[in-house]
């Protein structure tokens, strides 16, 4: 079966591009988290979006599951496919396709690297905004999957809100067009439900972008503070004082030391509790006013010293510490789990000596470092996942800090994706009606959920929700109704399942 | 059946939630997400239509259906942190009263949309309605972080919370913006705030539409920092000329640099206007693009502006037309035939420009449709939405046109 698989495969994308022997296809194993690991029953690389579609067909045909994967950069377990499961590698789809500098778009296809569109998009003053940690890595595909954030996503927004069009291949090898090209919804707004959902309703083939103009000035403040409470005050008082910094990221000590310790070391005070990383741009005018105030505003919460830059190579190196802080702390262990929740920005403090108890508790190293503008935590724990015993209690203290952020009125992931290893917590934040809903939506697109199968929504969930029209009983008299039924508890005993 | 639904809905919600309209049909006007599925269920079960509306600006009362549920009654705030700039609100709040509430909070929510300041919250979701702020802080969907509807067979759908920033699940707020309610009934947002501007500025031009949207593209190209720029035709500002306003938001400095460099670049002059007519001005602007009995909004791209209205005067008129050329919106009202409506729709669709139907009497909707025909593999995908959220379909809602869908 396999080898006619393959075989099939192979007259698709050409005998090259098809892995399936177990030394080749341990590449793909995992991805950016080192938590989960899965083996593919085999991987294809198509070439072009003719093959792709061609691959999709063949599965389509095998009813076989397949899951997509860009560069495998993500954090949650989301690009992994079982031994069940083919995976459709896309990064061999790499071509910007057009950039258009009067209207503000470029067209990429799903395998190009994130930061390769800014670099193109540069010399038309452009640039493309959202900018997660692994930019010069991750494919536009796969930020498309997952939402993606980055620093810069406070003021210019996430994936969800520069992407204008989507073509999509759907698991039964039929073709969508969403959205439009200018970004008005020609019809619901599907592109706004396909961004974010995990690789679990298609694939997307081609991809039309919003550029933003580079701005003309930024400045760059680093400030150093004596207490976390003191640094998330400050986060809350630039943010209140109507001033949106392009980006606002926080540090603290043990991520500071880390990185000092390290050959990124960009000169942070590894005596402070954290840092704060703020960068504002726009015009010269503005950026230099609100420079001014928001040093008032850091020194006011606290500050002891600030450092500014305005040109490039001395921002660089204000934002070097903070880019290569996840590799700064790989020294420290041979593993690191990059948390990630959302918590409201006034929780910050709290939540941040929660985290740290909680690491106390547990006896392991927890570093924080993060999106603080957006309340996005990436609580980071290095450990040796040889070691049992720290590796249970690694589990467990992820599971008390998402506990702690929930309770706290926030949500179990910011930017990196439920994937495989958040399945669990969803049912912190949302109820079983929420979730069938989910999987009866996923169905529209997937109704065989053959497209990522097993993500993001727990299994048992995906088989209560039904879209078949019931009869209709006709009018009954008052007084032989049951009076009202519970909001919450919906009249699923009489639904037929569709699986 | 009137009678009976009346009936009913009354020994379910209450005598006090239930009344009729001007036809007599029994209207719902459930004050609690409870009470709105269980009028949702009640009319799943037996198989009745329903009109959903919030204030009932905008939703035509000859809407085919048994009754009407109205969200009138869910008009209050969960919550306003200020500090955190979210905001949780029933979706039957208006607008101008969600905006008092923010103020007195040192926050501001971005939108803007066309109608009256009594529209609800809801209203404003479900339509996808954005005025003129949509070019610095972008569409509806931009300041949504989540929401609970209501199906059309009563189940409780939950998306999306109450911080800044979220993947967890799929997006399914984003179905309920500009959906027109075939997805559910907005009980409840989760909402982005803003904090409220130190200081705005209005500033105005008049002259040849063709020199102000060169002005406009000038503008952008020097990328000046503003909030809301729209083209507005002489009919909807009852003037001689078009004109070209723009509003510049933000702490004192912005605002006097970039008003100062949106003087250096303009082509006809600008002029200031004072805090207490910029106050009256936008509200205006919002309530004359409902003038017609239709309002219907075409996207556009900043070049494509002219052509654009071009098309609009070929096709129906030139009346009330509000045009952002920042963020490609052009928004039109006015009187016109099925036929005009459909003939627009095509040509704008041959140049990848979709037509939405915002506003219309029902006779309209239903032959037009919000978005008559879609693009390539769209159709079915919605079809088999609606039928995921509103099985039967209880809700009157006319998505795609009788002819075109």
């Amino acid at each position: 079966m396999t080898q006619s698989l393959a075989d099939g495969l192979r007259a698709i994308v050409g005998p090259r591009w098809v892995r399936e022997r177990p030394a080749e296809l341990r590449t793909f194993e995992a991805d950016g988290l080192p938590t989960h690991a899965a083996t593919p029953r085999i991987a294809v690389l198509p070439g072009s979006r003719e093959e792709v579609i061609a691959v999709i067909r063949a599965l389509a045909g095998a009813g076989l599951p397949w899951v997509a994967r860009g560069a495998g950069t993500g954090l949650s377990g989301g690009a992994l496919a079982d031994p069940d499961s083919v995976l459709i590698v896309l990064t061999r789809l790499n071509r910007i396709l057009s950039i258009n500098p009067i209207r503000r778009r470029a067209v990429v296809e799903p395998g190009v690297v994130n930061a390769r569109l800014s670099e193109a998009a540069a010399p038309h003053g452009l640039f493309y905004a959202p900018d997660p940690s692994s930019q010069t890595a991750c494919t536009l595909g796969g930020n498309v999957a997952e939402n993606a954030g980055g620093p810069h996503c406070l003021k210019y927004g996430v994936t969800t809100n520069h992407v204008t069009e989507l073509e999509v291949v759907l698991p039964d090898g039929s073709l969508a067009r969403l959205g439009s090209p200018h970004g008005e919804p020609w019809g619901p707004d599907l592109t706004g439900l396909f961004v974010g959902s995990e690789g679990m309703f298609g694939l997307a083939l081609e991809i039309t972008l919003r550029l933003e103009p580079i701005p003309s000035a930024i400045r760059t403040l680093l400030a150093d503070f004596p207490t976390v409470r003191a640094a998330s005050e400050a986060v809350s008082g630039i943010i209140a004082a109507g001033i949106v910094p392009a980006a606002l990221e926080m540090m603290d000590q043990a991520c500071v030391c880390a990185v000092e310790a390290s050959i990124y070391a960009a000169g942070y005070p590894t005596n402070c509790a954290a840092v704060l990383l703020v960068e504002l741009d726009g015009q010269e005018a503005a950026v230099a006013a609100e420079a001014f105030a928001v040093e008032a505003l850091l020194r006011c919460h606290g500050a002891r010293g600030i450092r500014a830059a305005s040109d490039a190579a001395n921002r660089a190196r204000l934002w070097l510490g903070r880019k290569k802080a996840f590799g700064a702390m790989g020294r420290i262990a041979p593993d690191l789990v990059v948390q990630d929740a959302v918590v409201p920005r006034s929780a910050l403090p709290d939540v941040l000596e929660r985290i740290a108890a909680i690491a106390r508790a547990h006896r392991i190293t927890v570093a924080n470092v993060f999106h603080a503008g957006d309340g996005n935590l990436h609580p980071n724990i290095c450990y040796d996942a040889r070691d049992a015993d720290l590796r249970a209690r690694v589990l467990q203290a992820s599971t008390e800090i998402m506990e702690v952020c929930v309770a706290a009125g926030g949500s179990i992931t910011g930017e990196h994706g439920v994937g495989s290893d958040k399945i669990d917590y969803m049912a912190l934040i949302f109820d079983d009606v929420s979730l069938q809903a989910m999987c009866a939506v996923r169905r529209v697109f997937d109704p065989e959920q053959r497209a990522n199968p097993r993500k993001m929504i727990p299994t048992h969930l995906c088989q209560e929700w039904s879209g078949v029209t019931r009869k209709h009983p006709g009018s009954r008299a008052p007084d032989t109704v049951p009076a009202t039924r519970a909001p919450h508890a919906a009249p699923l005993e009489d639904k037929r399942v569709i699986a | 059946m009137t009678e009976e639904i009346f009936v009913r809905l009354r020994h379910t919600l209450g005598e006090a939630m239930v009344g009729r309209d001007r036809e007599g049909k029994p209207v719902a006007s459930p004050d609690s997400l409870d009470g709105l599925a269980q009028v949702c269920g009640l009319a799943h079960e037996n198989g009745w239509r329903v009109r959903a509306e919030g204030q009932g600006t905008w939703m035509p009362p000859d809407a085919p259906a048994d009754l009407a549920v109205t969200t009138r009654g869910m008009d209050r705030v969960v919550e306003i942190a200020p500090a955190d700039l979210v905001a949780t609100v029933e979706a039957g709040l208006p607008m101008g009263r969600l905006q008092q509430l923010l103020a007195g909070n040192g926050a501001w929510l971005a939108i803007d949309p066309p109608g009256r300041p009594d529209r609800s919250i809801g209203s404003v979701v479900a339509t996808g309605t954005a005025g003129a702020l949509r070019h610095g802080y972008g569409p509806v969907r931009d300041h949504l972080l989540g929401g609970t509807i209501v199906t059309g067979d009563g189940r409780v759908v939950r998306a999306g919370g109450s911080v800044v920033k979220n993947v967890a699940g799929y997006d399914l707020t984003k179905l309920q913006v500009g959906g027109f309610g075939a997805f559910g009934v907005i009980a409840q947002l989760h909402l982005r705030l803003r904090a409220a501007p130190v200081e705005r500025a209005t500033l105005l031009a008049r002259g040849e539409r063709d020199i102000l949207t060169h002005q406009s593209r000038t503008m952008m190209e020097r990328r000046l920092d503003i909030a809301a720029m729209e083209l507005l035709s002489p009919a909807l500002v009852a003037d001689a000329e078009w004109m070209l306003a723009l509003e510049i938001a933000g702490t004192a400095e912005l605002v006097a640099a970039e008003v100062a460099r949106a003087m250096e670049c303009a082509e006809m002059p600008l002029h200031r206007l004072s805090p207490e007519r910029a106050a009256g001005f936008w509200p205006s602007i919002a309530r004359a693009t409902q003038g017609g009995a239709i309002t219907l909004r075409l996207g556009a791209f900043p070049d494509g502006i002219d052509e654009m209205i071009d098309l609009l005067a070929m096709k129906l008129d030139v009346g009330l037309v509000s045009a952002g050329p920042g963020r490609g919106l052009i928004r039109w009202s006015g009187s016109a035939s099925p036929e005009a409506l459909r003939g627009l729709r095509r040509v704008a669709a041959e140049r990848e420009v979709p037509l939405t139907l915002e506003r219309a009497p029902w006779e309209l909707r239903r032959a037009v449709g919000h978005f008559g025909a879609y693009r390539e593999g769209v159709g079915r995908l919605v079809s088999k939405l609606r039928a995921t959220f509103d099985p039967h379909p209880t809700f009157a809602v006319a998505l795609e046109g009788a002819e075109d869908g």
